[in-house]
């Protein structure tokens, strides 16, 4: 842990004991097992808006407290290790950063309070298809007789079910104009939206939206300069905090399964072939962390290479979640199979944050484009 | 601005302006040929010997070590001051090479466990860069179990009579002194029974004999003990504990192999770049073999990944970098960025990378075949990957003792 300034500390050991005592992974399981219509419970949301969470990263003019990514970064890995289910990514993270980014002071007066608040769920509609790829996009604004028509189909968007608003990523097709991305700020209950559930194994609330020639009005256009990309390097670098707590319980629950398992009459974490799994696995955990804080940092700092740095947090907590997730399972033997055990949900969840704002192969090969290769 | 910041900036200041006297222009940028090479081959030539002594009469080949006893009494942050200045001159500091194990480990060691008669005697020696210090440890039969070791030392009153055989004992043909791990009682149990003792290495009952490795240096040496002599006031720390005290001592070997160098000494093109000059790139300056532009990916971010680390412990550390068991996990992961670099620049270069020697290749090219054979010793020597592994597993995640079983 890199080293935290007192006020850091403080909302590091908050988070740490209100997860530990409001958060169990047995509240999870409750919520799967009800198939919460949301995808979370709001209780869970209203405890959180009230520890200030919903409001983190929103600047303190419109009702936040105005604090940086490291700082967020604490609470995210704390509520990964419990795999607690919010809407705090996709709306207080990525759709304030969008807005924060890109938003007119007008958009920003009259939608970042409310998402401060936790009162409304502003979310990024994004993906068109299976994968990330942020720079195909097909999904059409359009100039029509009745004003700006938005017209086609978005893909498992993050809280999609319950979000109020989305923020629809989408080109701007005008004649005698080369097409221009942009986002649009987009009512999900308006004519012509259409929104269906997708049961993912993280049970979770994604859904599928179709936008069949709704009617927008101009002040809804976010003018996005041509990328997502400081919003998308803002939600990979994010993510990759949810993603270390989540590994970093694993390796825990794993650690004290190798020191209380017995076979062969004595516990199985005293075998070299474990021990050394487990030196492995913790050696890599410890880089893994010094890559997603540093990304952090450098976007607090607007670094230079910023871009290089969430790529390369991106790709290494990817893969060592995505090995960690295995070894939860394959070291805990038949019990890691069991639904009544948690390994399973971590393997689940494991897999779709791992492909959530790019998978490590996409930010290998963006590394290296970076690094000029 | 503070007076700590203000002092730091005049020492800056004076280490600037020192070196402008007294570093000689000849050895800008040359480093560490003209001092002997990295295993002594060569004379040392009379410039690098004038900077070696003029360094040594600050004690700034040592800096961080007591200045009464030949070191420069700075503190961390001087030291890092100094170094940056040296860096900017493009002077380096040679004592640490030419003092063999003196500085990074037998040193370390001496001012932790020595006596003041022992600090006296040996550490001006190790800080003037002309005491070179070998280790004894491994042994034929004693290479990761290092406790099994079998080279005896007997009280003999007036002096200690050692008998035995030491194997990998680096640059054992030109040093001066050896710290070796000898049996003192053979009927203890096995980590009971050593003493750290340090003894001449030019005497009679002391012979050497290089051993040639697979990249055709002889970095290390056979070095046979027959009733060779070391002095009564020699013995490291208390009689039979060597053990405590040869570990300490392999802690400050890790720290000092946390850093990943490249296996080959010539700095210059990144591995990137040397891989588009031998493989092409596409038009997008791509490199054409993607399977191996994938790897290069990887392995660059484990390097990057390493280097952040390496600053996290350190910062973690507030600025002083005490030796821990995160050392093991450092040195596993410097071992891997060196390896893997090794072996994807062998790669990239095809068949100009399997070159040994002659006109059909270039000085870098053999540099480069050289390097990744002697590579293959990083994660061997100072605890192989295996041991440090076990040490991890036991020291910082609380296993038991390894066993092989399961």
């Amino acid at each position: 842990m890199a080293a935290l300034n007192e006020e850091q500390q403080m909302i590091k050991d908050q988070a740490t004991a209100w997860v530990k005592a409001q958060a169990p992974v047995s509240k999870f399981r409750a919520m799967r097992d009800q198939e919460a219509p949301l995808g979370f419970f709001p209780d869970t949301w209203t405890a959180m808006t009230e520890l200030g969470w919903s409001g983190l990263v929103i600047p303190e003019a419109y009702g936040g407290a105005g604090l940086g990514y490291q700082t967020l970064g604490l609470v995210l890995e704390q509520l990964g290790r419990n795999l607690v289910a919010s809407p705090l990514f996709a709306s207080s993270v990525v759709g304030a950063a969008a807005l924060m980014t890109w938003g007119s002071d007008a958009q920003k007066q009259s939608v970042l309070p409310s998402i401060a608040n936790g009162s409304r769920w502003v979310v990024l509609a994004l993906d068109e298809g299976p994968r990330f790829n942020p720079t195909s996009i097909t999904t059409r604004l359009e100039k029509s007789e009745q004003g700006w028509v938005l017209s086609g189909h978005k893909t498992f968007v993050m809280e999609g079910m319950a979000a109020h608003d989305l923020l629809v990523a989408a080109e701007v097709v005008q004649p005698g104009l080369e097409p221009e991305l942009c986002l649009v700020l987009v009512d999900a209950d308006i004519a012509g939206l259409s929104r269906v559930p997708m049961k993912t194994m993280d049970a979770r609330g994604y859904a599928n939206i179709s936008f069949d020639q709704v009617l927008v009005e101009s002040d809804a256009i976010l003018d996005i300069q041509g990328s997502l990309q400081t919003v998308t390097d803002i939600a990979a670098a994010t993510i990759a905090s949810e993603m270390l707590g989540t590994a970093a319980a694993a390796f825990d629950m794993t650690l004290d399964y190798l020191k209380t398992r017995k076979q062969f009459g004595q516990v199985i974490g005293g075998f070299q072939a474990l021990g050394h799994r487990a030196a492995s696995l913790y050696s890599e955990m410890e880089l893994t962390r010094s890559c997603v804080e540093a990304a952090l940092v450098a976007l607090d700092q607007s670094s230079e290479n910023s871009s290089e740095l969430v790529a390369l947090s991106k790709t290494k907590v990817s893969e060592f979640l995505h090995e960690m997730s295995g070894q939860l399972i394959q070291i805990h033997g038949g019990i890691g199979m069991t639904d009544d055990f948690d390994a399973g949900f971590y393997l689940k969840r494991a897999r779709v944050l791992e492909s959530a704002y790019g998978n490590a192969a996409y930010h290998r090969d963006r590394y290296a484009s970076i690094l000029g290769f | 601005m503070s007076e700590q910041v203000r002092d730091l900036e005049s020492f800056r200041a004076e280490v600037a302006s020192w070196l402008q006297d007294n570093f000689p222009k000849t050895l800008k940028g040359q480093g560490i040929a003209p001092f002997g090479g990295v295993e002594g081959e060569v004379e040392i030539d009379p410039d690098a010997a004038l900077w070696r002594d003029r360094l040594a009469s600050r004690g700034w080949g040592t800096p961080t070590w007591p200045s009464e006893i030949g070191g420069g009494g700075l503190s961390h942050v001087e030291a890092k001051v100094l170094s940056e200045e040296m860096h900017r001159v493009g002077a380096i500091n040679p004592i640490p090479l030419l003092a063999g194990m003196g500085v990074t480990m037998v040193g370390p060691t001496i001012l932790e466990y020595g006596t003041e008669d022992q600090k006296r005697r040996h550490i001006p020696g190790i800080c003037s860069g002309k005491i070179r210090w070998c280790l004894g440890y491994s042994e034929p039969n004693a290479g990761s179990d290092l406790a099994s070791l079998a080279t005896k030392a007997e009280d003999n009153g007036d002096f200690w009579l050692i008998n035995g055989q030491k194997v990998w004992t680096s640059g054992a043909d030109i040093s001066q002194w050896c710290g070796a791990l000898v049996r003192t009682d053979p009927s203890a149990k096995k980590r009971d029974g050593i003493s750290f003792l340090m003894l001449k290495m030019d005497q009679p009952g002391v012979e050497t004999r290089p051993i040639k490795l697979i990249a055709g240096a002889s970095p290390f040496c056979e070095t046979f003990f027959n009733d060779a002599r070391a002095e009564k006031g020699d013995l490291l720390g208390a009689l039979n504990d060597g053990w405590s005290v040869g570990k300490r001592l392999l802690q400050h070997e890790r720290a000092s192999q946390t850093g990943a160098r490249p296996t080959s000494n010539k700095v210059g093109l990144t591995l990137q770049d040397l891989a588009k000059q031998y493989v092409g790139e596409d038009e997008e300056g791509k490199l054409l073999d993607s399977d191996l532009r994938t790897r290069i990916a990887s392995h660059l971010m484990h390097t990057k990944a390493h280097g952040l680390t390496v600053a996290r412990i350190a910062a973690e550390a507030k600025g002083n970098p005490e030796v821990s068991a995160a050392a093991s996990i450092l040195k596993n992961s410097a071992t891997r960025v060196s390896q893997e670099r090794a072996e994807l620049a062998l790669e990239a270069m095809g068949h100009q990378g399997i070159g040994w020697e002659g006109d059909g290749f270039t000085e870098d090219e053999i540099e480069h075949v050289r390097g990744w054979l002697s590579g293959k010793a990083i994660s061997i020597y100072g605890g192989s990957f295996e041991i440090q592994n076990n040490i991890i597993a036991k020291n910082i995640l609380g296993l038991p003792e390894m066993t092989q079983k399961g």
